[in-house]
């Protein structure tokens, strides 16, 4: 689109800049203020500087709470994105069906975060759920609340029921905007299946699956309602993510200092990574 | 190459066609020599890309068969009819570059390097892509793009036939006449058979030997180029071809001649009173203004350049002729004059013919 | 007649309803006979557990409360993109780039960063427990995503269609209203969507600034499952509860879904 240059635009733009300016810089502003301040809990403030920001980056715990996000991460993203796009390639492209099977693949995406999280707990407890009561039948010694792999276990597979969906229907998206004649040409030119996907497919979902992968990295970063429900952050902390630990600092022990350089170091963890997914995503489109 | 057949054609998209409409084809018995280079012409909706999809194989027809040569291949696969097929937008594999594209189909026949190489560059020089084969496809104008799918129907040498589904559509007007030219050259170098879709009559006619033109579901007329023009075999063919299109003017018979609200008209055939809805076509072409003929008025003059097209009213009919450049156009007291022998009169929209001249 | 390939789309639907046909059928069931037998169907058929729901004010005011903010979110949130969006699909002007950029770093921004920022802020003008808090929140996340997939769609809108308008004689604001918003009503209806599912299932920010007068749904249960114990089938009934909104709304929109996800820019 050939785009007039016009800075009175920017009159569209200030509800949206207010508003968003509002839940944005004062919070964020706050942040900074108690992360170079110390308090002793009576009001007073001194300030503090680097201190925070050294004891979080220093602190082992954190360093913990980085360790298990990232792998969280990274394990649900090696497999939702795979799965995603081999249930999209398998859904029907046309007919019927289709819109049957996007309403109740969309379903889990709808669900509050905290029932999502009651649900599994419910689903997976060892004697009364139909996932625990099943594991423990078929010979397995499961019980997510005990034990840390079988916590995990839970935690990977109830983000996956939860999220592959979004991946689904983006992927699906891209491979439905593929016209009819680029499959013709394909068979017209005898590719067999495993060319379509490389030469065809793949290429064409590249800016969905950008998009997928970007969400699905953030949001889980970010995560913080399901696990909690499910876990606690347990058994121990040991899934205990960055959000629920930074939480338990902020809000359970009103430490404001190191919640404070917590949520920055955070927050800027972000930022870099958005930037870089931006870029990519920019540069796409320019294509 | 191939001679190819349709016998007894007729498809429909729907599982129980009950009434003509239901028919995407309604009956096709047509034939088509080996090299030939061939337009299948029609308005949108006429049936002209369902045709093209059965004889490649992505749709197989409700009710008949097609031979190649001698051979039924109704019921095989696309790329088992050895054809190649042109769409319209440029199909390219983008992540490719213009060489991989180029060889794809050969790699895919398990064809060996070196031959896949010399074919590839063989067809580049053909169709002006050899600066371009080491780049990525993604990164052509779309004229270069329409020319590496071209490439790709060429490039296998065991090819039938190559169909072309209205490939110009996304062309810029100033690069369309010169991909057609190529098309035309290319052959003519290549003689194969190439069956050319569209809804455009300059590209048919410029480019096929035999034109078949298609309205609803129906072949109606196959010719050369100069035979749609001047003997239409149906009003449809005559009005859709040319440029201005013929006149269709509705007439009465009486006694075997020809009456034009109420004038006798000389025409090259006759037809009797049994023929149901009688009119007479002639191209404005053959229409001039004169001293002695139907008394007309003039409504509208258009300057074509080197002609004008003028529309007049004889009572109630609408009828355009051409008049060349400098040449005079009366104002008041206008008459014209038909030529007899392009008059013809047609029953039911198609021409009557003569048992005898 | 089921072919090989469907069986894939076929598993993981079922994989995907079976712990919320779990949930269901506890919600059926007394919270005794949950803890006593393990049964695929309730053995004591129940509705005790949703006649609490619909009866005590705890917990359906609890449905209202969240219904409330989730609306006055998205309405907000959407009204509020529309001028954005049209003004980066259209316009370059100082900072655009750095603005939208800015903007969606807010989209991916941890909300437990904010938690704690957010109740005070909110408290300290006076905004603590009430819906238009959690509205207002959770514009945080929504504009940002609102103003994204409402400049795709409008960008796959010709300026054409603007400058044809003002030839015709309209003021800018008649254009808006009257031809350009149907235009991209499947974009509105895309954006709404998306709004109101992240309103609706967000927890952190709405328990964190409500106490009694807006608690939302989602805080009433967890304060269940904490202090009276383990009361499943009520757990399990309010959770079947807060689905149905979801199953309705996707209903709604379900030939969008597909082009929506795509955000418009596919």
């Amino acid at each position: 689109m050939n785009k007039t240059v016009n800075q009175k635009a920017w009159f569209f733009v200030t509800p949206v800049l207010i508003l968003v300016a509002f839940n944005a810089i004062i919070p964020l502003m706050t942040v900074v203020n108690y992360s170079v301040q110390e308090t002793f809990g009576d009001n007073t403030f001194f300030w503090a500087g680097v201190l925070w920001f050294q004891e979080v980056l220093n602190s082992s715990r954190f360093h913990e709470a980085m360790g298990r996000q990232l792998l969280f991460t990274f394990s649900i993203l090696a497999i939702e994105i795979p799965l995603g796009v081999i249930i999209a390639l398998a859904m029907p492209r046309k007919g019927p069906w289709v819109s049957v099977c996007l309403v109740l693949m969309a379903m889990p995406l709808l669900i509050p975060w905290n029932v999502v999280g009651a649900m599994w707990n419910i689903f997976a407890l060892p004697d009364i759920g139909l996932l625990g009561r099943t594991l423990n039948e078929l010979g397995f010694d499961y019980n997510f609340t005990r034990q840390i792999g079988d916590a995990w276990f839970t935690l990977l597979l109830m983000d996956v029921w939860h999220w592959t969906s979004l991946v689904v229907l983006l992927a699906y998206a891209g491979l439905v905007s593929i016209p009819d004649a680029y499959y013709q040409a394909a068979k017209i030119d005898g590719a067999s299946n495993w060319s379509i996907f490389r030469f065809i497919q793949l290429p064409k979902m590249k800016r969905v699956l950008t998009i997928a992968i970007l969400l699905r990295f953030m949001d889980s970063f970010n995560i913080y309602t399901e696990p909690f429900v499910l876990t606690g952050g347990g058994p121990g902390n040991s899934t205990t993510l960055l959000s629920i630990d930074l939480v338990k600092i902020a809000l359970g022990q009103f430490d404001l200092g190191p919640a404070a350089a917590m949520s920055l170091v955070y927050f800027l963890i972000i930022l870099l990574l958005s930037w870089v997914f931006y870029t990519l995503m920019m540069r796409d489109e320019e294509q | 190459m191939a001679k190819i057949t349709l016998s007894d054609l007729r498809h429909s998209y729907m599982p129980n066609p009950s009434n003509d409409e239901d028919w995407a084809l309604k009956y096709l018995d047509l034939s088509w020599d080996d090299g030939g280079a061939y337009a299948l012409l029609g308005p949108s909706g006429c049936g002209k890309t369902t045709l093209l999809n059965i004889i490649s194989g992505l749709l197989v027809p409700s009710h008949g068969r097609i031979l190649f040569d001698e051979n039924d291949v109704t019921a095989l696969a696309p790329d088992e009819r050895r054809i190649a097929q042109v769409f319209q937008f440029p199909v390219v594999y983008d992540t490719m570059t213009v060489f991989d594209n180029l060889a794809f189909p050969l790699r895919n026949r398990g064809m060996a390097e070196p031959e896949v190489k010399a074919r590839v560059n063989e067809i580049a020089e053909m169709t002006d892509l050899t600066p371009m084969l080491k780049q990525r496809a993604s990164g052509l104008t779309a004229d270069g793009k329409q020319k590496i799918s071209l490439g790709r129907g060429l490039v296998r040498t065991d090819v039938n036939a190559i169909l072309f589904d209205e490939p110009l559509t996304v062309i810029d007007p100033h690069l369309k006449w010169q991909l057609r030219s190529k098309l035309k050259e290319l052959h003519q170098r290549v003689a194969n058979t190439m069956i050319y879709v569209t809804h455009d009559q300059t590209e048919a006619l410029t480019f096929a030997d035999k034109v078949v033109v298609m309205n609803v579901g129906e072949v109606v007329q196959v010719g050369t180029p100069v035979e749609l023009f001047e003997k239409p075999q149906h009003t449809f063919v005559g009005h859709f071809i040319g440029s201005p299109g013929m006149n269709v003017l509705a007439c009465d018979i009486n006694n075997g001649k020809a009456f034009l609200a109420g004038t006798e008209m000389k025409t090259s055939n006759k037809a009797d009173s049994k023929s149901g809805k009688t009119e007479i076509g002639i191209r404005p072409e053959f229409i001039s203004f004169a001293d002695e003929g139907l008394p007309v008025e003039v409504t509208r003059v258009s300057d074509a350049g080197r002609f004008s097209v003028v529309d007049v009213m004889h009572k109630d009919l609408a009828i355009k002729l051409l008049v060349n450049e400098g040449e005079n156009i009366p104002s008041e007291g206008a008459k014209i004059a038909m030529k007899p022998e392009q008059s013809r009169i047609y029953a039911d929209g198609w021409l009557i013919e003569e048992a005898s001249a | 007649m089921i072919r090989r390939r469907s069986l894939i789309p076929i598993i993981y639907i079922i994989f995907l309803m079976l712990p919320i046909y779990w949930l269901v059928n506890m919600s059926f069931k007394t919270t005794n006979e949950i803890l006593g037998t393990f049964s695929l169907f309730p053995l004591e058929f129940t509705l005790e557990n949703y006649k609490t729901i619909f009866t005590d004010s705890t917990w359906y005011l609890g449905y209202a409360n969240s219904l409330l903010y989730v609306m006055i979110n998205t309405a907000l949130s959407v009204c509020v993109a529309l001028p954005a969006a049209y003004a980066f699909s259209r316009y370059r002007f100082l900072g655009d780039k750095h603005l939208f950029f800015w903007l969606l770093t807010n989209r991916m921004a941890p909300a437990a960063v904010f938690a704690l920022p957010f109740f005070q802020l909110y408290s300290s003008v006076g905004l603590f427990d009430t819906h238009v808090a959690v509205a207002l929140a959770h514009t945080l996340f929504n504009i940002p995503l609102a103003v994204w997939i409402l400049e795709g769609f409008m960008s796959g809108v010709p300026k054409q269609l603007d400058e044809t308008a003002y030839v015709d004689g309209y003021s800018f604001q008649a254009f808006f209203v009257k031809i350009f918003i149907p235009t991209i009503a499947s974009g509105i209806g895309v954006a709404a969507f998306f709004c109101f599912m992240f309103s609706w299932v967000e927890l952190l920010l709405a328990k964190t600034l409500t106490a009694v007068v807006a608690k939302p749904i989602a805080a009433t249960m967890t304060r269940t499952a904490s202090t009276s114990g383990y009361e499943l089938g009520l757990l399990a009934a309010a959770g079947t509860l807060t689905i149905i909104p979801g199953a309705f709304v996707i209903y709604f929109v379900r030939n969008y879904i597909a082009k929506g996800f795509a955000l418009g820019r596919v």
